[in-house]
């Protein structure tokens, strides 16, 4: 089970429901998935399309499945508060994933931004999810605000290619054994995922990597699997890598034939 | 008098952001609002009075990652 600010979840895969083809391919991807949470977040409404409205209805048709609102876009501590804010009146949920973007061609978060932001939200009641970076000294302070969960990145939102730093996200998770860890932002094919999990991360967080696959729902099922397989094998307790061959035959009995 | 409404001028006969939402058709639907960049709870909307080029923000639900 993941345990995430004291609800407890079966699934570790949390799915984004944007940038996909259709609303359709939307619902079918978060069911393959068997997600039980999916991001959101708040845009604009105008009075004649009223898109908003159409979206939360679909999201709401989805059973058993909770919300976690983002503040995607905010740039700075008092964007992402006041969005924050407003994300919790129209989802009713305490629930945050924190994002105060710092870098645009990098989307990279302002992690001086962040820890602010968090302090201010956690002390508002937020039960707050922080989109991060690896780096251990801002998630020692993004804990000492309150956080309970961190969202470290994997790349780059949407750029696919995977765990960029392998020895930051081990330090990571040996530094902080027992807070759940999310990779977020990304990972591109399923076998990225199943990386984090063996790793020893609790959840990753997929987005575009489903969204824009060719087969969205068939993606969302293959990164359910790679998941789970990811996980089994951590659990499983992996083999030590070692530089030279062992066989795997027993020599002991091999007839002599020489 | 003359309000940003999502960044679109709009001439409007409200002076409260309640009544704003109601001219939109929106009072009931599933938004949330900002004035001037401050966050205004629904309870706060019938008191958040309006002023000459102020900017109000209406967010709805939407795809996020």
């Amino acid at each position: 089970m993941l345990e995430l600010y004291g609800i407890e979840l079966r699934s570790h895969l949390l799915l984004g429901t944007s940038r996909y083809p259709s609303p359709v391919a939307l619902t079918e991807a978060v069911r393959a998935s068997r997600a039980e949470v999916v991001t959101v977040s708040l845009r604009r409404e105008s009075s004649g399309e009223r898109a908003g409205q159409g979206f939360w209805s679909i999201i709401r048709g989805l059973q058993e499945v909770r919300v976690l609102p983002n503040t995607a876009a905010c740039h700075s501590v008092k964007e992402a508060v006041t969005t924050a804010h407003m994300a919790r009146e129209v989802f009713g949920t305490s629930w945050v994933k924190l994002e105060v973007i710092g870098e645009d061609d990098t989307l990279q978060p302002d992690v001086f931004g962040l820890v602010e932001a968090a302090r201010v939200l956690v002390a508002d009641g937020f039960q707050v999810f922080p989109y991060t970076t690896e780096d251990l000294v801002v998630a020692d302070r993004l804990l000492a605000a309150g956080c309970k969960v961190l969202m470290p990145w994997g790349a780059p939102i949407g750029s696919g290619r995977g765990l960029n730093n392998l020895f930051g996200l081990k330090a990571l998770r040996a530094h902080f054994p027992d807070v759940p860890l999310i990779v977020d932002a990304g990972l591109g094919v399923p076998s990225h995922a199943a990386q984090a999990m063996e790793l020893g991360f609790d959840a990753v967080l997929i987005n575009t990597a489903v969204a824009e696959a060719a087969d969205p729902p068939r993606m969302a099922q293959a990164f359910a699997q790679a998941v789970e397989a990811g996980r089994a094998g951590r659990l499983a307790g992996p083999m030590e890598p070692r530089d030279m061959a062992v066989p795997s035959t027993p020599v002991i009995g091999k007839a002599f034939l020489g | 008098m003359r309000i940003l409404v999502n960044g679109v001028w709009r001439d409007t006969g409200a002076c409260d952001v309640g009544s704003v939402l109601q001219e939109m058709g929106l009072n009931e639907a599933p938004v949330a609002t900002a004035l001037n960049g401050e966050f205004v709870p629904v309870a706060a909307r019938p008191g958040a009075r309006l002023a000459e080029g102020d900017r109000l923000e209406v967010l709805a639900p939407m795809q996020g990652g």
